[in-house]
Formats: structure tokens, C-alpha cells, sequence
């Protein structure tokens, strides 16, 4: 297939370019790029006027559900809906069951994203920390590393255990794959389903108290401070306090990213007044300063990375009490309308950093190879229209659950395609 | 003058007006009480449903007799009786009543916002009869109604809610009601069954007994659960009672008498002495005998004004 990308606008933080840009690609390689290519007959015409054209996104905290739950999502569902998002690449969290917690289902999620979509999505596995995600023993990290996991978590759950934070940072180290904490101190939030504060106490909800996620960074970097060679990433961060944690460690230069994700600096608790429950997620919502304090860490760099830490959960599960409703919201396709509404709009951050925060800082974070935009390199490519307005309508969703706080939220900017794996997919 | 929804999910954003409304209503709700022929006719031909997924005596037995004295036909379900046992969901139990036909339904649930999930589920008018530590508006209307009747009007009245206030729905919709008919309310009890920023309501929060005893006209005393203490939030029931139980010695202290409330079923000589309960400055049954009438009007409201 022969592709004649025209007039779109190239912004690549790897190269540092940001200007118009051709492209001829032919079988998937770059052929040429610059400002005049020329295109016989044989191209097929891509009009991108007035486009973005990317590195290829990257949701780096993803939940596919397969094995296990395929009534929720499959890694099938789940690719067409991060490609409907606008995403290259997913990496998706070890609670499934069984758990990534041994090379064989490691093998099977990474081999079964390559066949599913065209291949068009790379599914990069996110094995789990400690086995069974149990926190007691940890999982051969080893062996799950050249089974392809770029990353260990035990998501959903955090590493309770000190020592056994300790030894997976230790062990971690000697592959230079970080440890990716939800941070929750368990104590303080059993039973708990939103955020602690005024208005858990109006609506007489059990709370999340802020500073279980706190108390778990901060111990976190104090273990990572006298394990300097370990790497720790801190998962769907979403306190004002957390960020200054990161912030800290950040300056002494420790080994520490953290990641937001869309809900977390789109909404905040006082939505839980309607008692929806795809208002209900882990962390919850949080406060208004807690909101302004994660986009102050985007802006700053504290927070690297934007990940939609996508749960699908089906209507019949979300339909229930607030208290009994699982935790999780979808949001691999509306992370790119939320992130350019809620972050470029208001100035929070350039096209340009968005562009990192989607695409370079998480393949760094993870030791992927960075996307190459040059001539010769194979394209992975995410396209997107930031002046695009769209109403979020869940049916239209390729995600097969449809538990999104965002349904008929009007939002400006969209993905309008993807290339990669020599797949091109207009949207 | 009618209520602006054909739900009472909660006292939080009602109108003074429609506040009043209700407790007007309950007055000749009241008055009938005292007939030897008890029973009306407004509902008659209306069907009503208690669901309580929560036990319950004296709610659901003050709903029953409230449904049949305004001649509705009334059926009652309790949790242990019914299908949620095997499995069944909130939603499909609450469907599968509804398309027995039914007008109203009356519910009581452990998790806040059910009887609001309720109401956007069925087509009947909801009435919450509790939900978790959200919100019992039949119980604070009939705590007002009872105030009211004592002190004549609300505006000014000085309240303390005492006890736990982090779990407890009858403190909410107590605050949420009393604020808005002008009272000043308070709370007292241990720091760590006070919900945080509670004091952004607007209520005075006390620790010490002693300190708000000389400041109010009421105290309506909670109900202490033995759970609580279990999990970590009070050392024991023999200190709760030490620095937290009402007792005739500590209210002899106030310039003037102090009115005492309690939603029932009450601890004796726990959150409050036996002897305090009984005196003649209790009205804790008055608040039971209320609540009938309180339910008949709110009923009465919802049930005929569509």
C-alpha cells in the first residue's frame, strides 16, 4: 500500500520539529517526507489540513480484561478501541485472570495483539509485581520481562508489604523495568468508594481519604531512596499532596514518574451528587485544588505521563448501588478530546508537551524505542484534529463497555487516524 | 403550594416553603390520630410498596400504618423474605415489584443514593426510608414536626445533634431541614465519628457536652452502635457513655430545661440514661406518634397531586 499523508501539521518532540509536513509511505516505510513530495497515481491521497500528525499515542494503563473477563472487554475490543482512540500502542494491567503473573499469559496477550485489529495496536504487557498480584511472593519478573512486560504492577491492589516493595524494587533494578504503584494505603480506605471530604460527608458516603494515596508515595520514596537504582512509577496519581511527593523526589533526582489520567483533571467528587456510578472509580475524584494541583504537575513535568487507566465494566455491573458498583471508567476514546478540552484550551500545556505526555515520555519511561519520524523508519503515526468538536456518545463506542462519566460531553479535538505495523486507519 | 418533586429522596435542597408544606399537612394528619376512627380515604385505590433491604421495626411499621390509615393497600417486603437473598439485584427486584403495578414505593437500603438509583428505575413515586448514612427525611421532618410543636417555630431554635454523626442519615437530613427553617444547629460527640468539613454546613461542632449543654433547647441524641467501637472509632461503650452519654446529671447544669429527642431504638444508660429518656422532658414518643402523621402527609403529597 502506497500513502500520500498531505498538508498536516508534523509536531515530534524526538526531533524536535514542528512544521508542515508530506509523507509518501509506501508498505508501511517512511519513503520521503518534506514539503513538497511528490505523489504519482499510484499513492492513495490522505488530506491532513489542518492536522497534527504524532508519534504514535501510547496508553500506558490499560485494562483488557482478557483472560478472564471477556464479557467485559477483550484484547480484540479493547485495540479497536484504543485505535479508535487515536492510541498505537496499549499496555494493559496483569489483573486478569489468570493474572500476568508467568510468561505464558504474558506470551498470550502480547501474541494475541498482533493478531486482533490488523495488528494495527501494539499490546505491550504489564505483568504483575508480586504473584497473583497477592503481595507475598514476587512473580519471575525475569522470565516475564523477556516474555515482553515492559513494566511490573500489582494495579488494583498496591504492594502493601514494605519489605516486599523493597525486594521488587531491588529485583526490579536489574532490568531497568520500574515498578508502577497504585498507591493506596488499604487501611485507611476499606469500604471506602469516593473521595473523603465535604461531599462524602453530604452524602453520607464511606470516603477515600487523600492521604492513603500519599502515605503510600511517600513511603514508597523513601524505600526507592535507599534503592536508588530501582525505578518507580506512580500510577493514576490525583492528589495535590501526591504531586508534591513526586515533586520532591523528582528533585533529588530519584527515579520517579507519575501518570494522571483524563477523569482526574477533567471532573471532580462533588459529580458523585448524582450517584452515578461510572462517577466511581480508584483513586476517586478528587477536590478542585486537587485537579488545579495535577495539572500544575503537568505543566511543571511532575506528571510525565497521560494514561487512562480504561476499566470496562458492563451496564448490569455499573447498575447497581453506588457502594456495591465496581471501581473504573473506559477512556481510551475520550483521552485525546479530554486532554486537548481540559489541558490545551486552557493553556495547561502545548500541543507540543501533550504530544510527550501521549507518546515520548511513556515509551521512555517503559525503555521502548522511541518512534522514529525519518525517512526509512517504519510509521507509527497517530493523526488528530485538535479544532474537531464532538458530542461523546458511549453507543458509538468500539470499547464493548460503555461506562464513560463523559457520555454527551461536548469536547474539541479528536483522533482522526493511526498508522502503524503498515496498517493505516482512517477514522 | 405543592412539592417540587414527585420524590422525597432527601431534605437537602428543599424549599422552606415546601418544608413547611409537609409539616403543615402532618398538623390535620395529626389531629386524626386522636379520632377513634383513625382512617381516611386519600389513596384509596393506590398501592404501596415498603421495600426495606435493612431492618427496620419501627420505620416500617410507622410507614404500614401511615399507607392503611390513608386507605392505600400496602404490601411489605423485607430482605431476609425476598429474592435479593438469591442474588438479585436492586434494580430487577425493584422493576419486578413495579410491574405488579404498583403507585409508590417506600425504601430503606444500606447504600447511600439507593433510593435516588430508585427513582430513576421506576416509574412510582419514591419515598426514602433511609439510605445508608446519606439521608432519612421522614425522620428529620418528624423531628422538626415534634420541635415545632414544642417551641412553637423553628427559626432560632437551638439544636445539637449528639452522637455519630459520620454514620448516621437521621443527623443529615436533621441539619439539611433545621438549617433551612432557620435553626441553629450543632453536633457533639468524639472527633472521630464527626465527618470531615462538616462545619462548612454551616453547624457548630462540639466535643464536650458540657460546653453545649448550656447552649441549646434540644438535644437530639443518637443511637451509638456497638460496630463502631470494633472498628477503632471509640475505645469502648463504657467510656462513650462517660464522656458522651446524656444524662440527667450533665442536662442539670442548663439554665433552662432541655429537650430531649431520640430516634429510637435507644441504648439505655448507653448514649442516654434511662432516666433522662423517661422524664417528662423527653419527647421521644411524641417523635414516634409524629412520625405517622408525618408520613401520612408526605404520602398524602406524593400520592395525590399526580
Amino acid at each position: 500500500m502506497k500513502v500520500h499523508l498531505k498538508g498536516g501539521r508534523l509536531l515530534d518532540p524526538v526531533s524536535g520539529r514542528d512544521e508542515s509536513m508530506d509523507f509518501l509511505i509506501v508498505e508501511g516505510t517512511i519513503e520521503s517526507m518534506g514539503s513538497r513530495v511528490k505523489a504519482d497515481s499510484s499513492y492513495t491521497t490522505v488530506d491532513l489540513t489542518d492536522q497534527i500528525i504524532a508519534p504514535g499515542f501510547i496508553d500506558m494503563h490499560v485494562h483488557l480484561r482478557e483472560p478472564g473477563f471477556e464479557h467485559k472487554e477483550t484484547i480484540e475490543t479493547g485495540c479497536a478501541s484504543a485505535a479508535a482512540g487515536g492510541f498505537t500502542a496499549v499496555c494493559c494491567m496483569p489483573n486478569t485472570n489468570p493474572a500476568i503473573d508467568d510468561e505464558s499469559v504474558a506470551r498470550y496477550v502480547h501474541e494475541k495483539g498482533k493478531q486482533v485489529c490488523d495488528g494495527v495496536v501494539d499490546v505491550y504487557p504489564i505483568a504483575a509485581a508480586t504473584k497473583g498480584r497477592l503481595g507475598v511472593e514476587l512473580s519471575p519478573m525475569a522470565e516475564l520481562a523477556q516474555a515482553g512486560a515492559v513494566g511490573f504492577s500489582d494495579d488494583g491492589s498496591p504492594i502493601a508489604s514494605a519489605e516486599i516493595m523493597r525486594r521488587a524494587f531491588e529485583y526490579s533494578s536489574m532490568y531497568g523495568i520500574p515498578i508502577i504503584q497504585h498507591a493506596e494505603e488499604s487501611t485507611m480506605t476499606c469500604g471506602g468508594c469516593m473521595n473523603e471530604g465535604y461531599t462524602a460527608t453530604k452524602l453520607g458516603m464511606p470516603g477515600i481519604p487523600p492521604v492513603a494515596e500519599e502515605l503510600m508515595i511517600a513511603r514508597d520514596i523513601i524505600l526507592l531512596r535507599y534503592i536508588p537504582k530501582a525505578r518507580y512509577h506512580v500510577a493514576h496519581i490525583s492528589t495535590a499532596g501526591a504531586v508534591d511527593h513526586v515533586r520532591g523526589a523528582k528533585k533529588e533526582r530519584l527515579h520517579v514518574t507519575s501518570e494522571v489520567t483524563p477523569h482526574h483533571f477533567s471532573l471532580v467528587d462533588t459529580v458523585v451528587e448524582s450517584f452515578d456510578t461510572n462517577t466511581k472509580m480508584n483513586p476517586p475524584l478528587r477536590t478542585r485544588e486537587d485537579l488545579e494541583a495535577v495539572k500544575e504537575g503537568l505543566k511543571d513535568g511532575t506528571i510525565d505521563v497521560i494514561a487512562t487507566d480504561h476499566a470496562p465494566h458492563t451496564i448490569d455491573e455499573k447498575e447497581v448501588e453506588y457502594t456495591q458498583a465496581p471501581f473504573g471508567v473506559v477512556g481510551l476514546e475520550t483521552a485525546i478530546g479530554l486532554s486537548i478540552t481540559g489541558l490545551v484550551e486552557t493553556k495547561v500545556l502545548t500541543l507540543h508537551q501533550l504530544v510527550e505526555k501521549l507518546s515520548t515520555n511513556p515509551r521512555t519511561i517503559l525503555s521502548l524505542p522511541a518512534v522514529k519520524i525519518a525517512e526509512g523508519e517504519m510509521a507509527n503515526l497517530t493523526f488528530v484534529d485538535p479544532q474537531r468538536v464532538w458530542a461523546v456518545d458511549v453507543s458509538q463506542f468500539k470499547s464493548k463497555s460503555k461506562n464513560s462519566p463523559f457520555h454527551g460531553a461536548t469536547l474539541k479535538g479528536k483522533a482522526t487516524g493511526i498508522f502503524n505495523n503498515r496498517k493505516l486507519l482512517l477514522l | 403550594m405543592k412539592l417540587h418533586s414527585r420524590h422525597l429522596l432527601g431534605l437537602e435542597g428543599m424549599s422552606k416553603d415546601e418544608l413547611t408544606l409537609i409539616l403543615d399537612t402532618a398538623v390535620s394528619f395529626r389531629e386524626i390520630l386522636d379520632r377513634p376512627i383513625k382512617k381516611v380515604p386519600p389513596l384509596q385505590g393506590k398501592t404501596v410498596v415498603n421495600l426495606f433491604f435493612e431492618s427496620s421495626t419501627r420505620t416500617r411499621i410507622s410507614f404500614e400504618l401511615a399507607e392503611r390509615r390513608l386507605s392505600a393497600d400496602v404490601v411489605s417486603f423485607t430482605a431476609a423474605a425476598s429474592s435479593v437473598s438469591k442474588g438479585e439485584t436492586l434494580k430487577d427486584t425493584a422493576r419486578n415489584i413495579e410491574a405488579m403495578k404498583i403507585d409508590m414505593v417506600v425504601v430503606r437500603h444500606a447504600a447511600p443514593g439507593s433510593a435516588h438509583f430508585l427513582s430513576k428505575v421506576v416509574d412510582a413515586n419514591v419515598i426514602n426510608a433511609g439510605d445508608g448514612g446519606h439521608e432519612h427525611p421522614t425522620q428529620g421532618l418528624l423531628d422538626m414536626y415534634t420541635l415545632r410543636e414544642k417551641f412553637g417555630a423553628l427559626e432560632g431554635l437551638r439544636v445539637c445533634i449528639v452522637g455519630d454523626i459520620t454514620h448516621s442519615r437521621v443527623a443529615r437530613s436533621n441539619i439539611y431541614g433545621l438549617l433551612t427553617m432557620g435553626a441553629e444547629v450543632s453536633v457533639c460527640g468524639p472527633e472521630t465519628l464527626i465527618p470531615r468539613e462538616l462545619g462548612k454546613f454551616g453547624v457548630q461542632v462540639y466535643h464536650h457536652l458540657e460546653e453545649v449543654i448550656p447552649k441549646v433547647d434540644a438535644l437530639n441524641v443518637l443511637r451509638v452502635q456497638l460496630e463502631r467501637q470494633k472498628s477503632g472509632l471509640f475505645p469502648s461503650m463504657r467510656e462513650y457513655h462517660r464522656f458522651f452519654g446524656v444524662t440527667k446529671e450533665k442536662v442539670s447544669r442548663a439554665p433552662k430545661p432541655i429537650t430531649i429527642m431520640h430516634p429510637g431504638p435507644i441504648n439505655r444508660d448507653v448514649e442516654l440514661s434511662a432516666d433522662l429518656a423517661d422524664s417528662e422532658h423527653s419527647v421521644i414518643l411524641q417523635q414516634v406518634t409524629n412520625g405517622v402523621a408525618i408520613r401520612m402527609a408526605v404520602l398524602y403529597l406524593l400520592g395525590t397531586t399526580n
